[in-house]
Order: C-alpha cells, then sequence, then structure tokens
C-alpha cells in the first residue's frame, strides 16, 4: 500500500486513509482529510521530518507519522 | 457569566493566524503576564479600552488548531471554554482566522461557536487573500456562518476600530448550533446534561469526548462519565473522527460558495524558492550555523557596553547610599545586600532583552519553524527536539535568557530536557574563574607549533560542557516518561516581514517577566548571603578589630588595615564558618576553607569567586587587577604539603567543578519561574553539583 514517505519530491497523491486512528484525528484536524490533495515539498537534510502542502498551506511531520497516511493508487 | 464589571474577552485561533499581532494593536503596552488560575502555562492580558467606554479584559490563549488539545499550553484554552466557573472564563470570544486558508482556519470556529458563548469572527490578513486572488463574500460567509464577521489587516491595522465597536454590541450568543452533535451520542449527551444540569449539547458531548484530561472536574464526576459512556457504547476517537469529517464536509461547502478565487494562484512563490536554500543540504545549515554565530556575538559583543553602563550606574547607586546614609547595619544590608542583589538582576537585561529581539524576528519571519526542521533529526539523538537548538547556544552567553527562550518548545518533555541541560553550556560569567584559573596553572606553552595551551584548555572547558548538556539530555530522554505522545505536526508558515512592534513589545515583556519574577527570588538570596557573609558569632567576629590590630605592626596604613579586617571578618562570619564546616566534604578535591567560603558566596554568581578569593586573601581593593590575585595566589603554601597550594591538580579541578556545578542562583530562580515549581530547580542543583564533585575528585586524583 502507497504511502506518503513514497512520494518523491514535488510529487502529488490523494489521501486515502490512515493506519493510525489516533494520529489520523490530528491529521485531519490539520487538513488532511481523505480526498484532499498533497504533494511532497521537502525533505530535510538527514532524511527525515518531510514538509507537505496541503490544504494551502505547509505542514511538516517525520517520516514515522508520515507513513500513517495512505494514498491512493496511481 | 462574569461577576465582576468588567467585560472578559477571549482571543483564540490557530498559531500564525495574526492573533498575536492582533492582541498588540488592541491592548499595545498595556498587557501583562500572569499564571493561568491552576495550570502551569503563561497568561497573556491586556486592557482593551471600547468605544462605549465600558472596561474590558482580553486575555490571548495560546494558538490551537482544534478544540482538542494536542499540548498542555492548547489544554488551557479547552478548560477555560469549557468551565463557566472558571475565573477566566469568557463573556465574549474573539475568534481570529486567516482569511487567506480559511477552511482549516474554521475548523477551530465551529467548534467554539457551538459552545454557545458570544462569538465574533475575525477574518486577519485580508491583505495576504487579496494578494492570492480570493474573492470573499463577507455578507454571504456571515449568513452561513451564523455570526458577525469583522475583516482586518493587523499588518496595517485596518479594521481595528471595526472590531472594537462590533464587541460593544455583540454579547448575544448564537441561535442554535452550528452542527448538530447529538446524532453523534444522543443517549450519552442527555445523560451528561442531566447530570451536569447543562444546556448546550456540545458543551455535554465535550465532557463525554475530554472528561479525563478536564481538571475542574472532580475524580468522582470523571468516573461518572465513563459510566455514561461505557453504558452507551461511546467511544472517543471514532466520534472525534466523524465530527472532524463532518464539520470539515459543511465547512467546505460554505467556503465554496462564498469564497471565489478569480484565477487559479500561482504558488512558486517567494516562499518556496527561499526554503529550497533554507533547507537545502548544504546551505541550510551554513545559513543557520551563520545566524547563530550573528545571535552568540551579538549577545555577547553588544550586550557587553550597556551591560557596563548598568554596571557603572549601581555602583555609583550603592556609592552614593553608602556616602549619604550614616555607616551602620541599614547601610549595608541596602549596598552590600539590595543593591548588589538588584545589580545581579538588571546586569541582565541588555542579554535578555537581544536575545529575545531576535528570537522574536526569527519567529516573525517564519524562519524558526525552517530551523527546528533542519534540526529535529539530529537533536532527537539525544532526547532534544529541533526546537532545543536556540536556547543551548544561548545559553553560551547566559542561561537565563536561554531557559525563557525555551517557551519556544511546544513538548513539555522536550522543554524540561532544555532547560535541564542549558546550565551545562559554559556561560559568560565562568569566564573571570577560567581566565583566573587558567593564568595561574596553565603554563605559557605552545602545543603541536600553533595552538598556545592556555587557549586549548579554555576551548576544552567549552566542549566540555557541551558533552555533559548532550549526555544528560541522553540520560534523562531514558529516565523520563511523558503520558503525552509527542507528534511533531508543525505548520510551516509563509515568509514575513517582521512587525516591529511585535518584537518591540516582545523585547519590553520578556525583560518586564524577568525583573519582577526572577529579582524576587535573586533579592531574597542575596540578602541572605549578605547575612552570611556580615554576621558571625563569637568573640573573633565581634572584636575583629582588635585581633587584627593585633597581628598587624603599628606602621600599617589605614587602607591595609581595612583589607585584613574585612578578611578576618569574611573568615569569622557565618559564610567563614560554613567554609570551615564543610572542609572535610571538600578537601578530597584539594579544597581548603577559603576555596569553602569562595564557594557558598560564588552560589550567587561564579564570578563572585574571584572577588571573595581577593578579600579572603586580602588583596587590596583593586579587584580588578587579576595580575595581583595571581601573583598572591600562586605564592600562597599549602600547610599540609608544604608545597604551592594553587597547582595543576587544583586548578583543574575548581576549573571543572566550575564548569558543571550550578553556582548561580539567578538560573536556579529563572528555572524555578519556567518550571513553576522547586521540584526542577532542586533537583537540576544536586545532579549539576554531584557532577561537578564527582569530576572535580576524578581530576584532582589524575592530576597529583
Amino acid at each position: 500500500m502507497r504511502n506518503l514517505t513514497h512520494l518523491k519530491i514535488q510529487e502529488k497523491g490523494t489521501i486515502k486513509g490512515f493506519t493510525d486512528e489516533t494520529l489520523s484525528v490530528k491529521l485531519m484536524e490539520m487538513g488532511c482529510l481523505p480526498g484532499a490533495e498533497i504533494s511532497l515539498e521537502l525533505i530535510a537534510p538527514l532524511g527525515d521530518p518531510i514538509a507537505i502542502e496541503v490544504a494551502g498551506y505547509k505542514l511538516s511531520l517525520r517520516k514515522s507519522e508520515a507513513s500513517c497516511i495512505l494514498l491512493e493508487e496511481m | 457569566m462574569s461577576t465582576k464589571g468588567d467585560l472578559k474577552i477571549a482571543l483564540v485561533g490557530n498559531p500564525n493566524s495574526g492573533k498575536t499581532t492582533l492582541f498588540n494593536l488592541l491592548t499595545g503596552l498595556k498587557q501583562r503576564t500572569g499564571n493561568f488560575p491552576g495550570v502551569t502555562v503563561d497568561k497573556k492580558s491586556g486592557r482593551l479600552n471600547l468605544p462605549n467606554g465600558e472596561r474590558s479584559e482580553l486575555v490571548d490563549l495560546p494558538g490551537t488548531y482544534s478544540i482538542y488539545p494536542k499540548t498542555l499550553d492548547e489544554q488551557v484554552v479547552q478548560e477555560i471554554l469549557l468551565d463557566t466557573d472558571h475565573a477566566q472564563h469568557p463573556d465574549l470570544i474573539i475568534i481570529v482566522a486567516d482569511a487567506s486558508n480559511l477552511k482549516r482556519n474554521l475548523l477551530l470556529f465551529t467548534q467554539i461557536r457551538d459552545l454557545n458563548i458570544p462569538i465574533i469572527l475575525v477574518l486577519n490578513m485580508m491583505d495576504v487573500a487579496e494578494r492570492r486572488a480570493l474573492k470573499i463574500d463577507l455578507r454571504g460567509l456571515s449568513i452561513d456562518l451564523g455570526v458577525k464577521i469583522v475583516p482586518t489587516n493587523s499588518h496595517s491595522g485596518d479594521g481595528i476600530d471595526t472590531l472594537k465597536d462590533v464587541i460593544t454590541q455583540s454579547l448575544v450568543k448564537p441561535k442554535r448550533p452550528f452542527y448538530d452533535v447529538r446524532p453523534l451520542a444522543e443517549n450519552t449527551i442527555d445523560a451528561i446534561k442531566a447530570e451536569f444540569d447543562i444546556a448546550d449539547d456540545y458543551r455535554a458531548y465535550q465532557f463525554a469526548q475530554q472528561n479525563v484530561r478536564l481538571k475542574f472536574l472532580s475524580e468522582e464526576n470523571k468516573a461518572k462519565i465513563e459510566d455514561v459512556k461505557r453504558e452507551n457504547g461511546f467511544y472517543d476517537l471514532p466520534t472525534q473522527s466523524q465530527e472532524t469529517l463532518d464539520r470539515y464536509a459543511l465547512i467546505s461547502d460554505i467556503v465554496d460558495r462564498n469564497i471565489k478565487k478569480s484565477e487559479p494562484s500561482k504558488r512558486a512563490t517567494l516562499s518556496q524558492r527561499i526554503d529550497r536554500i533554507t533547507t537545502h543540504k548544504v546551505f541550510g545549515y551554513v545559513i543557520f550555523l551563520a545566524i547563530l554565530m550573528l545571535i552568540f556575538q551579538a549577545i555577547f559583543s553588544w550586550g557587553d557596553t550597556p551591560m557596563d553602563w548598568i554596571e557603572a550606574s549601581l555602583g555609583s547607586l550603592s556609592e552614593l547610599v553608602k556616602t549619604s546614609l550614616p555607616s551602620g547595619v541599614l547601610n549595608d544590608l541596602l549596598t552590600d545586600g539590595i543593591i548588589a542583589g538588584l545589580a545581579g538582576v538588571l546586569v541582565f537585561i541588555p542579554q535578555i532583552a537581544l536575545l529575545f529581539g531576535f528570537i522574536s524576528l526569527l519567529e516573525e519571519s517564519g524562519y524558526m519553524s525552517r530551523a527546528v526542521f533542519l534540526m529535529d533529526r539530529l537533536m532527537r539523538n539525544f532526547g532534544l527536539s529541533g526546537k532545543s537548538v536556540v536556547p543551548l547556544v544561548s545559553g553560551m552567553a547566559c542561561a537565563i535568557p536561554a531557559i525563557m527562550a525555551t517557551r519556544n518548545i511546544e513538548s513539555w518533555k522536550d522543554r524540561l530536557i532544555t532547560i535541564f541541560v542549558t546550565p551545562f553550556m559554559s556561560c559568560s560569567a565562568r569566564l573571570p574563574v577560567y581566565t583566573l584559573l587558567i593564568a595561574l596553572v596553565v603554563p605559557d606553552e605552545t602545543v603541536l607549533g600553533i595552538f598556545n595551551m592556555k587557549g586549548l584548555v579554555l576551548t576544552a572547558l567549552y566542549l566540555l560542557g557541551f558533552f555533559a548538556a548532550l549526555i544528560s539530555a541522553w540520560g534523562m530522554k531514558l529516565i523520563l516518561k511523558t503520558k503525552h505522545k509527542g507528534y511533531f505536526i508543525m505548520e510551516l508558515p509563509g515568509y514575513k516581514v517582521p512587525k516591529w512592534k511585535n518584537v518591540g513589545l516582545t523585547i519590553f515583556e520578556k525583560s518586564k517577566t524577568f525583573v519582577f519574577e526572577a529579582g524576587k527570588v535573586i533579592i531574597a538570596i542575596s540578602i541572605l548571603l549578605w547575612v552570611l557573609a556580615s554576621y558571625g558569632f563569637g568573640d573573633k567576629f565581634n572584636n575583629a578589630e582588635e585581633y587584627v590590630r593585633l597581628e598587624l605592626p603599628n606602621d600599617t596604613s589605614e587602607q591595609e588595615f581595612e583589607t585584613k579586617l574585612n578578611a578576618y571578618k569574611l573568615e569569622h562570619s557565618m559564610a567563614g564558618s560554613f567554609g570551615k564546616l564543610i572542609e572535610p566534604v571538600i578537601a578530597p578535591l584539594g579544597y581548603d576553607w577559603k576555596i569553602g567560603i569562595s564557594l557558598i558566596t560564588s552560589f550567587a554568581a561564579r564570578e563572585v569567586f574571584v572577588g571573595t578569593i581577593s578579600t579572603i586573601y586580602s588583596i587590596g581593593a583593586d579587584e580588578e587587577d587579576q595580575l595581583t590575585i595571581t601573583e598572591k595566589l600562586s605564592k600562597e603554601i599549602n600547610p599540609k604539603t608544604g608545597k604551592p597550594m594553587y597547582t595543576m591538580a587544583l586548578g583543574f579541578s575548581l576549573m571543572v567543578f566550575y564548569a558543571f556545578a550550578m553556582q548561580c542562583m539567578s538560573t536556579i530562580a529563572v528555572v524555578y519561574r519556567e518550571t513553576k515549581g522547586w521540584k526542577w530547580p532542586l533537583i537540576q542543583v544536586a545532579y549539576m553539583t554531584a557532577v561537578a564533585y564527582l569530576s572535580a575528585l576524578a581530576v584532582y586524583n589524575i592530576f597529583s
């Protein structure tokens, strides 16, 4: 199953769901809703954390958190 | 509802929505900082003068993305809004939303609106929305959301007067909830409404969602709610999830109906281009290091001159008091106790002001979150977070502003670890001690052709502090347990030009807080130390003059006599007695009672060591002249061995002791203030003193 960490920089994806219930509520509050389009914007020099563009703003999160966000298959 | 006459207004909103700028515009200098009753979070409040002459108090609540808190700060928002008996429970809520990113900002709005408290929606940053070519139908939005809307631009101040007018006429509760929560948990809501006499569905629903966290509920009531939830099969997370999805669906419709984008926004913008540089693999770190060095330099060099002024003017004040008041206990207490203590507080103002000026600039411009983004992975190895970097570096100038800078760290565990380890960083107060001891015991030799031995030792001492901080942080990471799982979901706001008024107000407010809060404790300890150093028991202290006269030849000058007398009195004072009392404890480190006294007095601040040493060895009034101290000390003979007292072993042992021990009451006072209790400063003093003692013991034995 494809998740957010599989995106390449500047690549777009659509949120399908989450693998962690607690985290999913926090992420949804921040605008990461199922069906929302996200794109990978930045990767920190040491590979973690990453930053995505979602709902018109930039959001940074750690890879462990990003792997909870599942994406629609292309 | 408020029982007093003053109208209580709360400012609520997402972080980066311009809430604080709005708060500053509305209140200006009429702000103060305090604690929220019963919680360990700072409260910023200010007086807001309304056009109709009514008095009102505006409270700036911590920024939050929803009514479900993630951090301790955010918990305050929920606590105040849900507890109708809370002293700060508002009569009116102003929700600040970023007009250019309305969808996400409206989630919090709809949740708070359903608590049935009079509410106004401020659409801030209208200028940004315009730049992004967003056409907002304010009338339509106002009708759909069922709230009065005031558009503002906190950069120019547009809309502020309108907002004040609207406040005076807005104490009307919304007629019906925005989102009907009833279908999600009908039975649970009804049971809680009956049990706690609550009128609104959403408030009752929140009791069910948050019962564990709400501090104002008794354990008994929490258990009651738990029972209700179990009986009705209410599960927190799935319901919260459903609520969030439903709210967003409603918001989405409304936003689509009332906000039109006239052209697809081209946002491969300046902000994006700057980010490509600031988070670049190489340049990212180069820029970050350059900024840190600039701050470090500034605190060191720009802070110096005003610090000298402050010291000089308090010196003259002390001199003035000393000469104009009749000499006696009161005079001594004023000059050597209170004014000396005051000087210890005020002298840090330039460093605090500069540091917070820089931090505020970095926050305002949006760079701070990038630095955090850049450093997070690295710092995590040691139990710190990206945000710990700034305090650690500023700790090399002074631990006091550095510890205050940890407020930018959201996770309490990360923040506590940072506060705990920051005093290990070699601050500028250690320098006088290091220089004196290095001059005494380190030979002036060249190592490997280029390095000066003295310089190497100094560098080593700085590195020692840095590694002690990292290792201690790593240890604490293993020991400390937290209930809250730490998230790192952080918004990277767009870059913007900082607003000078905000920077100025931050500097003013932080300096004021430091002077009043830390100042109280520092002055109290100063007075205590003064008492210890100026009073003693027994014949030798009370008749010191006679004893000194007996010891000295007849042709001694008056000044020399005074010097000897001071040394003699200090030796037989309570501080002196303590010094002798602790001699057995410090003897293994190679210290005698004279160093013991210095250890005790320099508990106030490390640099006091030099002054005390010169008094106790009765070196003339010219304390500044380190050459005399060095000469005098190098001649000092250890009575036990008959060899020089200040050997390399003793010197290094003392240096290591001063590198690690928490010899700084100002830092203790600040840790007390920032952790809101004595637990952590006491653990910290014990830990750092233990590390200092054991390392000094090891060093003394290795070198002797």
